[in-house]
């Protein structure tokens, strides 16, 4: 059962959908209305349990009247306002952004981006082979417990706002540099065990690319026996201490591979601690 | 907030900068000596985060001071402002004036820009190259770099010496003995127009350098009459505050009392002034939303950081005629409620600094700043904060960034700044020119003010003409204008050579063809020219100049200055100037030059459509005007990329005017 937190009725508010008039919770963006209308949005660098950055653009859609496009994200819906979901010129910019992305990415284990690809008509390969790129760039492992390969990183900025402000309050990692060379980075690009860092994971959670993933996966793929067909997801309540996170436990074979957080928890919202996330070996030690 | 520090030690002499900018340290917890009494009390909290504002200028006191930012250096910083390390290092790894690396003291900043590069500032690096080795080498404890536009166009080609630490004499001791004698920890250096010569000479001993000319000599039309904005430059002293009121200096501050800060917004309004930084914003809309907020704390911000490639015009206001943006700011803080206003300068102006700092502590000492501005019960004081190399901190929320110490980063809007501005409090941002123009408009009455200009442009308007032009500097024309005339005024292109394009608006504008000289100067007629008035730069570009290039050299400039936030700027400014540079190969086929022209649309529209702010949308404009207007990769053009048609000698062509 999922807590339903008590919160003050909201007016509706009223504006036009792509053609249909729609009412809508005051407050809420397009995108929450998008999605309460079965209307299709790509989302990258949006989260279920973060203050959207607005950052990748592939969510833009149009709104009358107004110059440029808007990200559907973070636009809260006005009344009167006219939304196009599907017109020519928001094709367009989600096509390019998709392969401006692919293009300068690794996009490879990045969830849906392949059938979105194929939706838009985008063409990665069009800029040549000499176009500018990160991805190839060798994947930084520096601890045992996950790995950051920003060669896949679209720098959605949501790795930063869980480490940062918007849940773990730690800031060990920020954004450096500008422009296509910047990157997630800790102070003076040093490895993560000489930082602020307490792996947390709380970013492997939201990270839309598989950029940063727990070294047990990296592993895995690396060896060529990563099969997430072949794997189970298990809720249940960390044991560590009292507060009683949820985990979700992504089982292949006989071993815990991953370790997730329902991110509908009304107290934790995906959040976990070290222990949680990343203190599962002892299920697994047949020793 | 328990921060990790890296626990890399400062240098007493980066010890010694930083608590000459934050003040010596109160405790152990803010990187003092320890006593027996931190370990019964820590600060935290607001109080600790709330001076974040200050990591921009304790940056700059390390890099003025040692010329970098060492480890130690940056995490003392930290300490100081409780400012997590990762966000500190991602903060100075934002602005390129900052070096994380070790570096010389000395450092010569190399103008490659639009306006520098059409007046030889290839063959100037070219023998700097031979002089000092390749840019970014040391040689003789001086190293060259190229830089985009300083904006010193008038003076192109042009470069700016800087040298970090406190001048010493030969015998290694401090020439100047104390820290009050010697405000400034750095020594700066203009030189223009360069040769590697004298450039090399500035940048060995940037404080033994010759003094620039007077900033009315940036002004052609310097003590004429009919001037309005540039009216005291060349005729009063920049430095004395009698002499501007000697000039009519705050008239208009006294009016805007006796009207009240509504009746100043009623002028503001009635007059038609519109912002002058690019977007053309009605500046009295702007005003009245931000008074109107409940919120009681408002904020003024002066957008000073003047760094679209070709444009000066704020320099030279600055430098001419400084108390005059001290009085605007002080009459535009009082229409909006704010009692405290930011004057962001941008970082590469060093004698714009010392004036407005000048003029600004005078004010204060006259009562014109401060509690009690000239007895009227109202208090406002002016507070410089420097840019460090940033073009899209010009962006008016990335200002609100740069100035709060975050990375220089556009916010999205809504909620605009009259609503959640800098401090997340109401905050109405104005360009330089667009505050001056608030003086006569008070001095005058708004009906006087808008009697001049066209009904959709009031008043009068700066460009900045630069580029092959025989006398390039600021020109003051009423609107309505025709750019013929304006031209003209400049004494158009050098004997002997053809003009064959014009640049307006800047980097962010469009190429206008030598036969469209009868466009007239207002927002709404080159607007429908299909054109911008931009920031009011003037580029022309005779015969000489090779048009690629100049593309691809503004490709460069927004592939560099992108914040790199979102991905349309992020990433389409970098395909952008590849796709310039195979457009640029001799060797390329005629197929494949108009598939490049097409990848160039469909990633302009995108950036156009999809980009956050203002730098991406804006960053094809020019190359797209360039291939519409003036037909640059079109095969069936004539080698030198004009349109055939054109005729006989045009009147602005060099030799006829």
């Amino acid at each position: 059962m999922t807590a339903i937190p008590l919160q003050l009725p909201r007016r509706l508010v009223e504006f036009t959908l792509d053609g249909r008039q729609v009412r809508v919770p005051e407050g809420a963006t397009v995108l929450d209305a998008c999605r309460a209308e079965g209307t299709e949005i790509p989302t990258l660098c949006h989260g279920d349990t973060l203050t959207p950055k607005n950052a990748c653009r592939v969510c833009v859609v149009e709104v009358e009247g107004a110059r440029t496009l808007a990200p559907a994200c973070s636009r809260r819906v006005d009344p009167g306002m006219e939304v196009r979901t599907g017109g020519a010129r928001v094709r367009h910019s989600r096509k390019l952004v998709l392969e401006l992305l692919a293009s300068s990415t690794d996009l490879s284990t990045t969830p849906h981006v392949a059938g979105w690809i194929r939706e838009y008509g985008a063409r990665p390969d069009r800029f040549g082979p000499d176009a500018a790129t990160r991805a190839g760039q060798e994947p930084k492992v520096d601890n045992e417990l996950y790995v950051r390969d920003y060669g896949k990183c679209i720098m959605c900025y949501k790795c930063v706002d869980a480490c940062g402000d918007q849940w773990q309050n730690t800031f060990a990692i920020a954004v450096a540099g500008r422009g296509f060379d910047n990157t997630v980075s800790v102070e003076h690009d040093a490895p993560l065990t000489d930082s602020a860092c307490v792996y947390c994971g709380n970013c492997i959670e939201v990270c839309p690319t598989g950029a940063l993933s727990f070294k047990s996966e990296f592993d895995m793929r690396a060896a060529g026996t990563w099969d997430e067909s072949a794997q189970t997801r298990t809720t249940t309540i960390c044991a560590y201490c009292g507060v009683g996170c949820n985990l979700t436990l992504h089982v292949q074979g006989d071993e815990i591979v991953k370790v997730g957080s329902p991110h509908d928890n009304p107290v934790t919202h995906g959040n976990l601690c070290v222990k949680g996330r990343f203190g599962f070996q002892h299920v697994q030690n047949r020793e | 907030m328990d921060l990790r520090f890296t626990g890399a030690v400062p240098t007493d002499e980066e010890r010694e900068a930083v608590d000459a900018c934050l003040g010596p340290p109160e405790d152990g917890w803010e990187g003092g000596a320890r006593t027996a009494a931190d370990l019964r009390s820590s600060r935290g909290g607001h109080a600790a985060r709330g001076r974040r504002d200050r990591l921009l200028p304790a940056l700059h006191a390390v890099n003025d001071r040692i010329g970098w930012i060492s480890e130690g250096a940056l995490d003392y910083v930290c300490r100081r402002l409780t400012v997590a390390p990762a966000e500190g290092y991602g903060v100075a790894s934002f602005y390129a004036m900052f070096a994380l690396r070790p570096r010389p003291a000395r450092v010569l900043h190399v103008c490659t820009d639009l306006a520098c590069a059409a007046r030889g500032a290839a063959a100037l690096t070219a023998s700097l190259e031979g002089l000092l080795g390749p840019a970014g080498a040391t040689s003789g404890g001086v190293r060259w770099q190229p830089s985009p536009c300083l904006g010193l166009c008038e003076r192109a080609p042009a470069a700016l010496a800087v040298q970090a630490g406190v001048p010493r004499d030969q015998d290694g001791a401090h020439a100047v003995a104390h820290l009050a004698d010697a405000p400034r920890a750095y020594g700066t250096a203009v030189v223009g127009p360069a040769t590697a010569g004298t450039a090399e000479l500035a940048a060995a001993a940037p404080c033994a350098a010759p003094g620039e000319p007077p900033a009315e000599n940036a002004v052609p039309q310097a003590g004429g009459d009919g001037l309005v904005l540039l009216r005291r430059i060349g005729r009063a002293d920049p430095e004395s505050l009698d002499g501007y009121r000697a000039l009519g200096g705050y008239t208009a501050l006294r009016r805007a009392f006796a009207l009240g800060p509504a009746g100043v917004i009623r002028e503001v309004l009635d007059a038609g002034l519109v912002g002058r930084g690019g977007a053309a914003f009605p500046t009295g809309r702007k005003w009245e939303a931000t008074a109107r907020q409940p919120e009681r704390t408002h904020y003024l911000v002066c957008n000073a950081d003047e760094s679209e490639p070709g444009t000066f015009k704020d320099r030279v206001l600055m430098e001419g005629d400084p108390y005059a943006l001290v009085e605007a700011m002080t009459i535009a803080g009082y229409a909006v409620g704010a009692h405290r206003g930011y004057l962001y300068l941008r970082g590469e102006y060093p004698r714009a600094l010392r004036r407005m700092e000048h003029a600004i502590g005078r004010a204060r000492t006259r009562g014109l700043l401060g509690d009690d501005v000239l007895g009227q019960g109202y208090a406002f004081d002016i507070e410089i904060r420097r840019g460090a190399g940033a073009y899209v901190c010009g962006e008016e929320t990335a200002i609100f960034n740069s100035i709060e110490g975050m990375r220089g980063e556009p916010r999205s809007k809504p909620p605009f700044p009259v609503e959640r501005g800098l401090f997340d409090r109401p905050t109405a941002v104005n360009n330089v020119e667009t505050l001056v123009n608030v003086l006569p408009i008070l001095e005058r009455g708004a009906a006087a003010y808008a009697a001049v200009g066209t009904a959709g442009s009031t008043g009068t308007k700066l460009f900045c003409v630069s580029g092959t032009v025989r006398r390039p500097g600021v020109y003051e024309l009423p609107f309505g204008a025709r750019l013929r005339d304006l031209v003209e005024l400049s004494g158009g292109v050098p004997e002997g050579r053809r003009l064959r394009a014009v640049l307006l608006g800047g980097a962010a504008g469009a190429f206008v063809r030598p036969d469209e000289l009868e466009i007239p100067l207002t927002f709404e007629g080159t607007r429908e020219a299909g054109a911008t008035l931009g920031s009011g730069v003037v580029l022309l570009l005779d015969d000489s100049v090779e048009l690629p290039r100049t593309l691809l050299r503004i490709a460069e400039f927004f592939r560099d200055e992108s914040c790199g936030q979102c991905v349309p700027c992020r990433v389409g400014t970098v395909r952008q100037e590849e796709a310039l540079h195979r457009l640029a190969r001799p060797a390329r086929t005629e197929a494949d030059a108009a598939g490049d022209v097409a990848l160039l649309r469909e990633v302009g529209a995108a950036m156009r459509d999809a980009s956050i702010c203002g730098l991406g949308q804006t960053a094809w404009n020019a190359v797209e005007s360039a291939i519409d207007r003036l037909g640059v990769y079109a095969g069936d053009l004539p080698a030198d990329g004009l349109p055939a048609a054109g005729g006989p000698e045009h009147p602005v062509d060099g030799g006829s005017v």
